[in-house]
C-alpha cells in the first residue's frame, strides 16, 4: 500500500497514495507542497500522504515535495505575488491576487508611508507584494515593505507594459535562478520582467511589438521542449534587427 | 466567483498596441482566428471552437400543436447558456443582461431572416408541427460569443436530420431513424455574424475581439450576412457614432469574412457526411484521440529544422567509427583465454565488462542498439587482462577507446555492424524526410 518515498522519486503519484519516508530519530524531513502527514509514524519512518497528483521530487538530504500542474492559485505565506488592486476602503486596499479571496494590503504597509504621506495607489493598478498571512481560516494579507522596512523590490508596477497569465508551473520554473529561458530571452530583446507566484507576470520591452514578442515567447514555452525552443530563439535572433 | 478585474496597466497597453495596430495574439485587423467545426454521433450535434471560444451545439425535435396564429408552420426555439465553465463571471441561474442580449440577437439572426423553411415542418396543419430546438452551451468564454455561437446554431440545424412521417388519412405515422432514414431539415440560407469591436471613440476597429479586447472596446457592431451578400441583421451596441461609410466597409468585410466561413462549414459538413457514408468511425470520441477536443492544447506550430542536417552530420562525423570487423580474434597472449578455446574466464569478468560497457556507451551514441546485443550474448572472454600479482610483469589492459575492439564474438560484432549501419540508414532516411517536410 505505501511505498517507500525514494523508489518513488520521479514517478508519478496520484491523490491519496501513502508514502513512507525512511527517518532516523532525530533527523529532520521537510515536506513540500503536495504532501501532508498522514498515516502513523512507525518505527521504521513516518507516513505522508500526498495529496495532489503529480510527479515527487526530491532535493538531497531530505526535501520531498509533488510537483503538479495548476492554474489557480492558492495564497501561501512569504509568497511574493502581483495583485490588482480594486477597491479602496479607508485604511485598507483590497487587491485581487487570483484566489479564492480579495486580500487586503494595508496602506501603511509601503516604504515611507505614514498616516499623512499616503502612497499613490490607485484602482486598477499592479502592486507586487508579498504575503504575511495566508491560511484557509483567515483573509490574506500582503504587504509591500520587508521585515527592515524596506521596499525590497515591492510595491506599485510602474506604467505601460503588459500582465498575462501563465500556469503556476511555469512561474516557477522562471522564477529558478539562472533560468536559461529568460537569459536567452534577454539577449535578443532587452526587458523588464516581474513574475509573480500566482501565475501573473508582467513584461515591459523596449517597443510595444518587443513586448508582445516576449509575452507570447513566455506563455509557449510552457509547452516546448528545449531543442524547440532554441529553434523557436535561433528564429527569433535572425529577426532582430 | 468574481472575474479577475482589467488593471490599469492592461487597459493602456491593448489601447497602445492597437493604435499601434498591433493585437495581443499577433493578428492582422481583419483576421479571423482559427475556427474548427467538430461534430458528435448524433445528428445535430456540434462543437465549434473559435480560438479557445468554444460552443456546444444540440439540434433536437419534437412534435408539438402549432401556435394559434401560425397553424401551418413549425415552430423553432433557440436557447444560448453561459456555463460557469466558461468564465468565472458567469453565475449559474441568474439571468444577466449578456445572456438577454445574447439570445436576442441570436433569434434575430436566425429567426426573422427565415434561414429555415418553417412550412415544410408542418405535419398536420392546425394539429402537429415539428418543433425544433437548438441548445447552444457556451463551454469556453475567449471573446466573441456571438460569431461562434451563430456558426454553431447554423451548422448544427444544417446537420440534423429529422425522424420520417408519413400520413395515411387520419393516422400519423413517426418512423424510427432505423426503419426509415431521418430527413435533414430544409435551409434556405445561412446566415453568419461578424463582430466588430471599435476602440477610441471609433477611430481603430477590430474584427473578431478576443476577451481582454472585449473589456477594453468601446462599442460592437455586429452585422449577420449569407453569403449572397444578403444582410440578416444589424446591431450596434455601446452607444459609439459610426460614419456612414464605416458601416459599409464593415458589411463590405462582412461579406467576405461569411463567405470563407460558409466555405469552410461546407466543407466540414462534407467531410463528416462523407464519413459516415463510408463507414467510417465519427463523432466526438474519435475527435479525441487526435488532440482535436481537449482542455489544455495548443495548435500545432511549425518547427525550424534548418539547422538539423547539419546537426545531424556533426554528430555523425564526431562519433567514434564503428569498430571495423575481424574476422579472426584470435589474440594469444599468455595467461589469456581465447574466443572458441578454453573456458569462460571467471575471474573478475563482472567489474570488467560492468566498466567496459559503461565506456562504450558514453562514446559510441550510434552502436547502442550493438551494445544490447553484446549485453545479451555475453561473449566468453572480453578482455586481454593478465591478472597476476606480479608486478614485473607487465599489466596490458585493453581499453575499449580507440582500439579495435578484439577479442569479442564475430556475432556480436556483426550484429554491431549491421546495426549501426541499419541506425545511420535511419538517420538518412530521417533527414531526407524532414527535408522533404521543409
Amino acid at each position: 500500500m505505501a511505498r517507500d518515498a525514494a523508489e518513488a522519486v520521479g514517478e508519478t503519484v496520484l491523490a491519496g497514495d501513502l508514502l513512507t519516508f525512511p527517518v532516523a530519530p532525530g533527523d529532520k524531513l521537510l515536506c513540500g507542497p503536495g504532501l501532508r502527514r498522514q498515516g502513523r509514524a512507525h518505527a521504521s519512518g513516518s507516513g505522508l500522504a500526498a495529496c495532489k497528483c503529480g510527479v515527487v521530487r526530491r532535493k538531497e538530504p531530505s526535501v520531498y515535495w509533488v510537483e503538479s500542474q495548476q492554474k489557480r492559485y492558492v495564497p501561501a505565506k512569504g509568497e511574493y505575488v502581483i495583485g490588482i488592486v480594486t477597491t479602496k476602503s479607508g485604511d485598507i486596499f483590497k487587491v485581487d491576487v487570483g484566489g479564492s479571496e480579495q486580500a487586503s494590503l494595508s496602506y501603511l504597509a509601503f516604504e515611507g508611508a505614514t498616516k499623512r504621506n499616503r502612497p499613490n495607489v490607485q484602482v486598477g493598478d499592479l502592486v507586487f507584494a508579498q504575503f504575511v498571512v495566508a491560511n484557509k481560516d483567515m483573509e490574506p494579507e500582503l504587504v509591500c515593505i520587508d521585515s527592515c522596512g524596506r521596499s525590497n523590490g515591492m510595491g506599485v508596477i510602474g506604467p505601460d507594459g503588459l500582465l498575462f497569465k501563465v500556469s503556476l508551473s511555469i512561474a516557477r520554473k522562471l522564477l529558478s535562478p539562472n533560468c536559461e529561458v529568460i537569459k536567452n530571452l534577454g539577449e535578443l530583446y532587452p526587458f523588464e520582467i516581474v513574475i509573480g507566484m500566482n501565475g501573473r507576470i508582467w513584461v515591459k520591452a523596449k517597443t510595444i511589438k518587443h513586448t508582445l514578442l516576449v509575452a507570447n515567447v513566455l506563455e509557449s514555452c510552457e509547452n516546448m521542449t528545449t531543442e524547440q525552443r532554441k529553434c523557436v530563439f535561433k528564429k527569433l535572433s535572425e529577426n532582430v534587427p | 466567483m468574481r472575474d479577475t478585474p482589467l488593471s490599469n496597466c492592461e487597459r493602456q497597453f491593448i489601447l497602445q498596441a492597437i493604435a499601434e495596430r498591433q493585437r495581443l495574439d499577433g493578428r492582422q485587423t481583419y483576421d479571423y482566428r482559427n475556427i474548427k467545426i467538430t461534430f458528435g454521433t448524433e445528428y445535430g450535434c456540434c462543437i465549434v471552437e473559435l480560438g479557445k471560444t468554444r460552443v456546444l451545439a444540440q439540434v433536437s425535435c419534437e412534435l408539438v400543436t402549432p401556435k394559434l396564429s401560425r397553424p401551418t408552420e413549425g415552430i423553432i426555439f433557440f436557447n444560448l447558456e453561459l456555463s460557469p465553465m466558461a468564465s468565472p463571471a458567469f453565475e449559474p441561474g441568474r439571468q444577466s443582461e449578456l445572456l438577454v442580449k445574447l439570445n436576442r440577437l441570436l433569434e434575430r439572426c436566425l429567426r426573422n431572416s427565415k434561414c429555415i423553411d418553417t412550412e415544410s415542418l408542418c405535419v398536420v396543419a392546425g394539429a402537429k408541427v415539428w418543433q425544433i430546438r437548438v441548445d447552444l452551451h457556451l463551454l469556453n468564454h475567449d471573446g466573441n460569443i456571438i460569431d461562434a455561437a451563430s456558426i454553431a446554431a447554423i451548422v448544427a440545424l444544417s446537420h440534423f436530420k429529422r425522424p420520417d412521417v408519413s400520413i395515411q388519412g387520419e393516422e400519423v405515422t413517426v418512423y424510427t431513424p432505423e426503419e426509415r432514414d431521418p430527413i435533414p431539415l430544409s435551409i434556405h440560407h445561412m446566415p453568419i455574424a461578424v463582430s466588430f469591436a471599435f476602440f477610441q471613440q471609433g477611430t481603430y476597429l477590430l474584427v473578431d475581439p478576443i476577451e481582454h479586447e472585449e473589456r477594453v472596446m468601446d462599442g460592437l457592431l455586429v452585422i449577420a450576412m449569407n453569403k449572397h451578400r444578403e444582410l440578416c441583421t444589424i446591431q450596434s451596441s455601446g452607444g459609439i457614432m459610426l460614419l456612414k461609410d464605416q458601416v459599409l466597409r464593415c458589411t463590405k468585410i462582412a461579406g467576405v469574412k461569411v463567405a470563407e466561413i460558409t466555405e469552410l462549414m461546407q466543407k466540414a459538413l462534407e467531410n463528416d457526411k462523407k464519413v459516415r457514408q463510408e463507414g467510417g468511425k465519427f463523432g466526438f470520441a474519435e475527435s479525441i484521440p487526435n488532440k482535436r477536443i481537449t482542455t489544455f492544447k495548443l495548435d500545432e506550430a511549425p518547427v525550424d529544422t534548418d539547422g538539423v542536417e547539419e546537426q545531424a552530420e556533426e554528430i555523425v562525423t564526431k562519433a567514434e567509427p564503428s569498430p571495423s570487423l575481424i574476422p579472426k580474434p584470435i589474440v594469444c597472449a599468455p595467461g589469456t583465454g581465447q574466443i572458441g578455446e578454453g573456458i569462460q574466464n571467471e575471474w573478475m569478468i563482472d567489474d570488467l565488462e560492468e566498466e567496459e560497457e559503461e565506456d562504450e556507451e558514453d562514446i559510441v551514441p550510434e552502436p547502442g542498439l550493438g551494445n544490447d546485443n553484446e549485453k545479451a550474448s555475453k561473449p566468453t572472454d572480453v578482455e586481454i587482462i593478465q591478472l597476476s600479482d606480479s608486478e614485473e610483469e607487465e599489466l596490458i589492459i585493453l581499453e575499449p577507446e580507440g582500439m579495435q575492439k578484439k577479442g569479442r564474438k564475430i556475432k556480436s560484432e556483426e550484429a554491431q555492424q549491421i546495426t549501426s549501419k541499419i541506425v545511420s540508414k535511419n538517420n538518412k532516411k530521417k533527414q531526407k524526410k524532414k527535408g522533404s517536410q521543409l
